[in-house]
């Protein structure tokens, strides 16, 4: 049942691991639920989730690929086309917006010629809005890769951040 | 079961049921768009919205259980606005494109917009725009006009066993379709079409070419498999524009496969026949009717003087009706004529005495969804007989044990419980293996010719699980295949199947092919046979013989021999060299003119009037849709009038409905034979050498018409034309990497596409049947692989 006739890609081993170690937590027959998972872990590694990899993920969990695709376009944060080298997450919710979200949005606009949710010329980062991180305490914060919460952040602080990225 | 009160009106329920189910039962009209009583309940348009006492706010009547003293109201002003309401929200999007939709006129949403719409939204914003995925050659789409409702996306999975079509996106953004792309593959897809309640699905075939308004509805059967699914052909000016299901529960249920859906569109072929056309000093000539029957007499009257009446033979589509088989067999024996046979792909008739009345299945069809167990032999169920494979897939979901003894590896549309793959030659070992296993789970006494049988034969894990299976369920059946009944040794087949279903306690019968088998069996279109299973009077020889021992003469209905019979070329060169042959078709093609003397233009199914018999017995008669084509007639017409011109007697029948008289009054009459198989002596040794054929009739081949549908022809659920192999058996062949092979059998050589196919076992090639180009191999038991 291949769906397309792009290129075909291999789960890493890696990445299976993970996905047999959710498949523990789901009946046997339930292996679809593990697809959020799955689809989690192929951007984690990959950067971004691409047809041949759902086509993979749908492969190794016995599901038809098109269930893959209904999860993967409902989510916002499954990333379906490549973005930068990093991702870089700006909250601009309400607590970080009053500690000075803007001043680093405008940073960005200005250093690098982007807005947000676009992806700087160099293809180094990926600027994104992101909706409320749930550590308002820590306002303005910024995610970087999806992992790393960066709080108290000004236009310098966020350059430095990008620098250790760099190193 | 208790009452519930439906606007002011008692219903008796039943604990679970829906509103909207209860509704329906008591004719009360709720619209609705996502719910489908043969689908899951999605509850996704809210257009079933209704009022219920002491409920807070409207509820879905297609998901609100029914509960004891219930009170609903369909149409208060509550439920009306609910309605009117959900019917603003679903329109936000929809183009109302109706004047160029091909939906307009039998529209769901174009219906319920007129009883609940408004004419004026408040949405002024503009409308989305959605771009439809191409699904192939059979279904259109216009995702524009989408409404989100996922009755296509539910039948996919849930029915046809595909999850072909998704919902990607969300919200407002929300899209149905493959996301990449990709044709249904789906055996049954046009289903979709039916089921869609918008213009998003339509018809390809069908698109732009009438509006439903226009058009005239005809119940009719559909003709190309078993099962006889209920139609109706729908035409405009006595031309047929489409062909849609009839609702039947016992038969097809609301399903209609594409096979039956499309066909029609290959008798608008280039190849139709308009005029008789006879062969004078080697020249065809144009004929009128008088002209032509009278060549028929003479060519047939000529050969009987010259070389008597046993160098006569008529053959018949298994398609064909039963009044069209029943005249024909008439006529033939009426001149002394008895080699008559519908059998066209069977080789083995070694067992052809120990019939019954006719082969059928072992249990009615509306009966296999609630099987226990169910043991398919030598069948690609999906392909040979698709409204079978629902059911069949039906009782797998309800937790029926499907097993399998294949020579293909076939991908089902459901769990199989056990699988047996083994080549063609190993089918009956495999089988008597089943067998020993059975035999041991017996309760009583197992009969000494079939202990003397299994003696030797020793069984593994597999054949014990098949064994215990259909003998723990308490309803179980074996199905047997075309691929069993056209094996070299389907009577060995056929035994060990009843000898297995004997030991277990299941029933066990076969899927035959063609439309009408079992009415060329009751009326003794065959060799051995007359009327309703009484031996016949002078035996005659059987379909494969009367093309092996080259008579004089031939009379075909409804056959291509090159592509319908199992031994094309012996049929075409025995079809050569005759002094007289006679075509009774719908089409004329090259070869016809090749071989044949008269060719005359008889009328499909949708232009006669006739009966089918299906494979559990349900006798269903049917009108044509439309008049004969130019001056085509029916068959039954042309056969009597022959039977005059021979001056025999009983062919005075003016209208197929006293032909069918006739034969219900001599069916009567007899008496059945009764069922009575007998174990065969010993069982064939399997030592073939090369590559063993396994020769499966393509999906969209199975008869003349289905032939040339050009929509069918292209869809992708036909199986890849060319020569089939696993991986290894192309490595040891040396021919892995080459798209094109030499195919070798006998002397023919046939260069055909190489596709690899890890269903096929190794050691065995896979050919399509049906198809000129590979006909003169797949009769063929062995073949071998070149470069080529």
């Amino acid at each position: 049942m291949s769906a397309t006739c792009e290129e075909t890609v291999k789960l890493s081993d890696n990445v299976r691991k993970e996905i047999d170690d959710w498949l523990t937590r789901f009946p046997p027959e339930q292996k679809r639920s593990a697809t959020l998972y799955a689809l989690r872990m192929v951007q984690e590694e990959n950067g971004w989730v691409s047809k041949p990899h759902m086509n993979a993920i749908a492969e190794y969990l016995e599901i038809a690929p098109v269930a893959v695709y209904e999860v993967a376009t409902f989510y916002t944060m499954y990333d379906l086309e490549p973005k930068g080298k990093h991702k870089i997450g700006v909250c601009t919710n309400v607590s970080c917006q009053l500690c000075g979200s803007d001043k680093i949005v405008e940073h960005i606009k200005n250093k690098y010629q982007v807005g947000l949710n676009e992806v700087t010329k160099d293809g180094k980062y990926f600027f994104q809005e992101v909706e409320c991180l749930g550590s308002c305490c820590g306002a303005p914060v910024v995610i970087v890769d999806d992992k790393h919460y960066k709080e108290k952040l000004t236009p310098e602080g966020l350059e430095k951040v990008l620098q250790e990225l760099e190193g | 079961m208790f009452n519930i009160e439906i606007d002011g009106q008692q219903v008796e329920v039943e604990q679970g049921q829906m509103i909207i189910e209860a509704a329906d039962a008591a004719g009360i009209a709720i619209p609705r768009f996502c719910y489908h009583k043969k689908l899951s309940i999605a509850a996704n348009c809210r257009m079933c919205l209704v009022e219920v006492e002491k409920a807070r706010k409207p509820m879905p009547a297609c998901a609100t259980p029914v509960t004891e003293g219930m009170r609903v109201f369909t149409k208060t002003p509550a439920a009306i606005h609910s309605q009117r309401t959900v019917m603003e929200f679903l329109l936000i999007n929809h183009p109302l494109d109706c004047p160029i939709c091909d939906q307009g006129g039998q529209c769901e949403l174009q219906d319920i917009s007129m009883s609940y719409g408004e004419g004026v939204s408040e949405y002024t914003q503009g409308k989305r725009s959605v771009d439809g995925d191409d699904l192939g050659s059979l279904v259109a789409t216009d995702m524009t006009r989408c409404i989100h409702c996922t009755r296509c996306i539910r039948f996919c999975e849930e029915v046809a066993g595909i999850k072909e079509l998704g919902a990607t996106n969300r919200g407002e953004h929300m899209e149905v379709g493959t996301y990449v792309d990709h044709a249904l593959e789906s055996e049954v897809s046009g289903n979709i079409i039916d089921l869609c309640p918008v213009g998003a699905l339509t018809s390809k075939p069908f698109r732009y070419q009438a509006r439903a308004w226009e058009l005239q509805q005809m119940p009719s059967v559909a003709s190309h498999d078993c099962v006889g699914a209920n139609t109706f052909v729908h035409t405009r000016r006595q031309e047929v524009m489409r062909v849609v299901p009839r609702e039947c529960e016992d038969v097809n249920e609301v399903w209609l496969s594409d096979r039956d859906r499309f066909s029609y569109t290959g008798l608008e072929s280039e190849e139709r026949l308009a005029k008789p056309l006879v062969k004078q000093d080697g020249q065809w000539q144009e004929a009128t009717w008088a002209d032509a029957l009278n060549a028929v007499k003479e060519g047939l009257q000529r050969v009987k003087d010259k070389h008597g009446a046993s160098q006569i033979a008529a053959l018949s589509h298994p398609s064909s009706t039963t009044e069209e088989h029943y005249l024909l067999q008439k006529l033939m024996r009426g001149i002394g004529c008895h080699n008559l046979d519908h059998r066209l792909n069977r080789v083995d008739f070694s067992d052809q005495d120990q019939f019954g009345l006719y082969p059928r299945i072992g249990t009615p069809v509306a009966k296999i969804d609630e099987l226990n167990a169910i043991l398919l032999v030598g069948s690609n169920i999906r392909h040979e007989q698709p409204s079978i494979g629902l059911r069949v897939r039906k009782a797998a979901l309800s937790g029926a044990h499907v097993m399998m003894v294949n020579p293909m590896a076939y991908e089902f549309h459901m769990p199989m419980s056990e699988s047996v793959v083994v080549k063609p030659s190993e089918m009956v070992s495999a089988l008597a293996q089943v067998a020993k296993a059975a035999s041991e789970l017996a309760s009583g006494e197992v009969p000494a010719a079939a202990a003397k049988l299994l003696s030797g034969v020793s069984y593994s894990e597999a054949h014990k699980t098949i064994a215990k299976k259909l003998a723990d369920a308490e309803q179980a059946t074996i199905m047997m295949g075309a691929l069993a009944q056209n094996h070299a040794h389907a009577a060995n087949i056929r035994a060990l199947c009843n000898l297995i279903a004997e030991f277990t306690g299941s029933s066990c019968g076969a899927l035959t092919e063609g439309a009408n088998a079992q009415g060329a069996w009751l009326v003794g279109m065959l060799p051995h046979r007359a009327m309703a299973g009484a031996d016949a009077m002078v035996p005659g020889l059987d379909a494969q013989t009367c093309f092996a021992e080259k008579l004089r003469a031939y009379v075909l209905h409804g056959i291509e021999p090159e592509a319908d019979v199992a031994n094309s070329q012996v049929a075409l060169d025995a079809l050569k060299q005759a002094d007289f042959v006679v075509s009774t078709t719908v089409f004329v093609t090259d070869a016809m003119k090749e071989y044949a003397d008269v060719i005359l233009p008889v009328a499909p199914a949708t232009e006669t009037s006739g009966t089918f018999i299906n494979v559990e017995g349900r006798w269903q008669g049917f009108r044509g849709a439309r008049p004969a084509f130019e001056e085509g007639r029916p068959a039954w017409k042309v056969f009597r009038v022959l039977g005059n011109l021979f001056a025999l007697e009983g062919f005075d029948f003016e209208s197929s409905e006293q032909v069918l008289t006739e034969v219900h009054a001599k069916v009567k009459q007899l008496e059945g034979k009764v069922h009575a198989w007998v174990a065969p002596e010993r069982l064939p040794a399997s030592h073939e050498k090369g590559l063993e054929v396994i020769a499966e009739r393509a999906l969209y081949q199975t008869d003349a018409i289905v032939r040339r549908a050009a929509p069918l022809a292209s869809s992708k659920a036909n199986p890849e034309f060319g020569v089939h192999v696993s991986v290894q058996t192309a490595q040891s062949a040396g021919v892995e990497s080459c798209e094109q092979v030499e195919v070798k059998a006998g002397e023919h050589r046939v260069s055909l596409p190489l596709v690899l196919d890890e269903r096929v076992p190794t050691g065995a090639v896979w050919l399509p049947s049906g198809y000129a180009e590979s006909a003169v191999l797949t009769s063929h038991a062995t073949v071998t692989l070149a470069k080529g």
